[in-house]
């Protein structure tokens, strides 16, 4: 049994029976940042009837996986998880916990932190081990978590650190961290949890859920086309989308164009949206704030057209057009379907 | 039957339109030259509320914590038909990130006491955390539905909504009192009431009365004597008051907070660094907007295997 103080935790976000891709691949990241803190990594795997999905989690780099199966747990609901969770979090006080910044993560992860009364930090894209010195105190601390984002206001990557209370929390949206190798010869330990609710699976009942199949998969593209505030109107996307399809790519876009309503936020990349790592990243009329660069920077090749020359982008593409995308897009269009 | 409402709202920086006037040199938003508006979401959450007064009956208490010109908000909320308004303003509730600002509202919220449900936006532009909503709830000890896009009933007791899911939605019961987080995509605020604008515009907190006073009184440094100034302003400020049109602030005394757990102090995460992304021109190619240009770019892109 490994030591049972400390620890870097993740939630692992299950939906009848699949792990989250978010939950993965923040295994890989708990990983790494377990090893330089010398801890263990543990996941929390709340549902009903779970079968392979603790050696799975194993097999990803887990050392310890918290299960609490329970037909109360079948479906996410927040008060029973948050109940669960905490009660697991304050009898193993962990250092870390994760939880992916999806719907679930997003309505889980602050209750978790209200109850515990800790920091939780929101869409990291980057988190790592340092010391910190408390500015006013001079206090030192070590080995804190480093939680990093853009922060609004610019050019600007933030540095957050939660020096006095634990957990130090944070939520990662998906495709940031890398999905891990799964080793199937890796050991671990099962940690069956009790399942203690008082009026908590009273209080909010599910009628009915509908999930369709996801029909946007920027995640896995090898093309993105990705249009902004530039293209105009969702009229002016049907051109993006043709640039997409004829590529074989899938359709992005930008903050700026989906708050507009030319197109669903399923298509964001981004900070706030989905991040990318494509062969070819296309940015149409996308000025390419640090919000969105840190969606798609890792993209091999990053082709920018925009009618302005200083659009931040060009600073970070491959190659730059300086052009109309109503009139550059129908000329690639053109030379690729005539290759 | 009526509903007892109270509606969290958060002044914002308007972050979609950064334009070059309010981009500093070295990169970063001048957030001053950034005009303020009322956060998107929340308009769609007061927008529910509204729905559901015109329904049901009720009252709406609109909460806002921010500086001293987010009076402003409150205003556009009276104006758009809220029934009275508190708002959080203080040097003790600065600096506070999601926790601290839930502690401070959750105070406000049992003050006002007795509410069925509270409404937020999901997210402020500016943060984009989405946690305030669910902080509030947990503090106060409620069951939260976050995403709502529409309310389906309302019972007594219990509400049915709809919130969406990642790839869909769900129907929900949920047991009152409760917190629910507002999507945009859940309704189109109403426009404001003209007769409220006409009324309202002239609604303000103390403070603003004082501070225009004080600057008829002592043009040059804007400090008259404090007894002038009161006196000055009692007669202001109690018809502002009969006319229901004091905008109520409330320092944490007024709230039973404890100072510790507001503001910076209260808040468990802090910013370490910050670090400005100088982005020089990188070693990027040009292409020209032309056929040619166009032409070279594409068969470049299929000779090294980015494009198939």
């Amino acid at each position: 049994m490994p030591d049972r103080t400390g620890g870097v935790f993740v939630f692992a976000e299950q939906d009848g029976g699949t792990i989250a891709d978010v939950s993965l691949e923040l295994l890989s990241k708990g990983r790494e940042l377990a090893d330089s803190l010398g801890q263990h990594l543990a996941a929390i795997l709340l549902g009903h009837q779970l079968d392979a999905q603790p050696a799975q989690l194993i097999a990803c780099g887990c050392d310890v996986v918290f299960v609490a199966d329970d037909p109360r747990l079948a479906i996410y609901t927040t008060l029973p998880y948050a109940r669960v969770v905490c009660d697991l979090l304050e009898a193993q006080k962990p250092d870390v916990v994760l939880f992916g910044a999806s719907a679930s993560g997003r309505d889980l992860g602050p209750r978790v932190a209200s109850r515990l009364r800790t920091g939780l930090t929101a869409d990291c894209t980057s988190l790592e081990i340092g010391d910190h010195t408390d500015p006013v105190r001079k206090t030192e601390y070590k080995n804190l978590l480093y939680q990093i984002r853009p922060a609004f206001g610019g050019n600007i990557i933030a540095t957050i650190v939660t020096p006095n209370h634990k957990p130090q929390m944070a939520t990662v949206r998906e495709g940031v961290m890398r999905l891990p190798e799964p080793d199937p010869t890796r050991t671990g330990t099962v940690v069956p949890v009790d399942v203690a609710l008082d009026d908590e699976a009273e209080l909010v009942k599910i009628l009915e859920r509908v999930k369709a199949e996801r029909t946007v998969n920027l995640k896995g593209a090898k093309v993105v086309v990705a249009g902004g505030a530039g293209v105009g109107s969702s009229e002016g996307f049907e051109l993006v989308r043709e640039l997409a399809h004829t590529l074989g790519g899938e359709v992005g876009a930008s903050r700026a164009a989906v708050d507009a309503g030319y197109i669903a936020r399923d298509h964001q990349v981004g900070q706030t949206g989905t991040t990318v790592r494509p062969k070819l990243y296309i940015a149409a009329g996308i000025s390419g704030s640090v919000q969105h660069r840190a969606g798609m920077v890792e993209s091999s090749k990053i082709l920018a057209i925009n009618t302005d020359p200083n659009a931040p982008i060009f600073s970070f593409a491959h190659y730059g057009i300086v052009g109309d995308l109503f009139e550059v897009i129908p000329m690639m269009i053109d030379t690729y379907k005539h290759k | 039957m009526p509903l007892k409402m109270i509606v969290l709202i958060k002044q914002v920086p308007d972050t979609k339109n950064i334009t070059a006037k309010a981009m500093n040199d070295d990169g970063t938003v001048n957030r001053s030259a950034l005009p303020s508006i009322f956060n998107p979401e929340d308009l769609n959450a007061l927008e529910m509320a509204l729905t559901l007064r015109d329904a049901h009956g009720g009252h709406i208490t609109v909460v806002c914590m921010g500086p001293p010109n987010a009076a402003e908000q409150l205003r556009e909320a009276l104006m758009r038909g809220a029934d009275d308004v508190a708002f959080l303003t203080d040097r003790a509730y600065a600096v506070a990130d999601t926790l601290a600002t839930a502690y401070a509202i959750t105070c406000a919220i049992r003050k006002i006491g007795d509410a069925d449900l509270v409404f937020a936006g999901r997210q402020a532009i500016d943060g984009d955390t989405a946690q305030v909503g669910p902080q509030v709830a947990g503090a106060l000890g409620v069951p939260q539905v976050t995403y709502v896009a529409e309310i389906l009933d309302v019972a007594p007791d219990h509400i049915r909504a709809r919130r969406l899911i990642d790839g869909g939605y769900e129907v929900v019961d949920v047991r009152l009192p409760a917190l629910l987080t507002v999507v945009d995509e859940a309704n189109e605020p109403r426009s404001r009431v003209a007769k409220r604008m006409m009324h309202y515009k002239r609604a303000r907190t103390a403070m603003e009365v004082r501070d225009v006073i004080a600057q008829q009184l002592d043009p040059e440094k804007g400090k008259p004597d404090p007894e002038l100034l009161a006196q000055h302003c009692a007669e202001p400020l109690a018809d502002l008051e009969r006319q229901g049109l004091l905008i109520p602030v409330w320092g944490p005394a007024d709230i039973d907070a404890d100072i510790e757990q507001c503001g910076k102090k209260g808040s468990p995460t802090q910013v370490k660094n910050i670090n400005f992304v100088t982005l020089v021109a990188g070693e990027h190619k040009n292409v020209e907007p032309t056929k040619d240009g166009v032409d070279a770019l594409v068969h470049e892109l299929i000779e090294d295997h980015t494009l198939d």
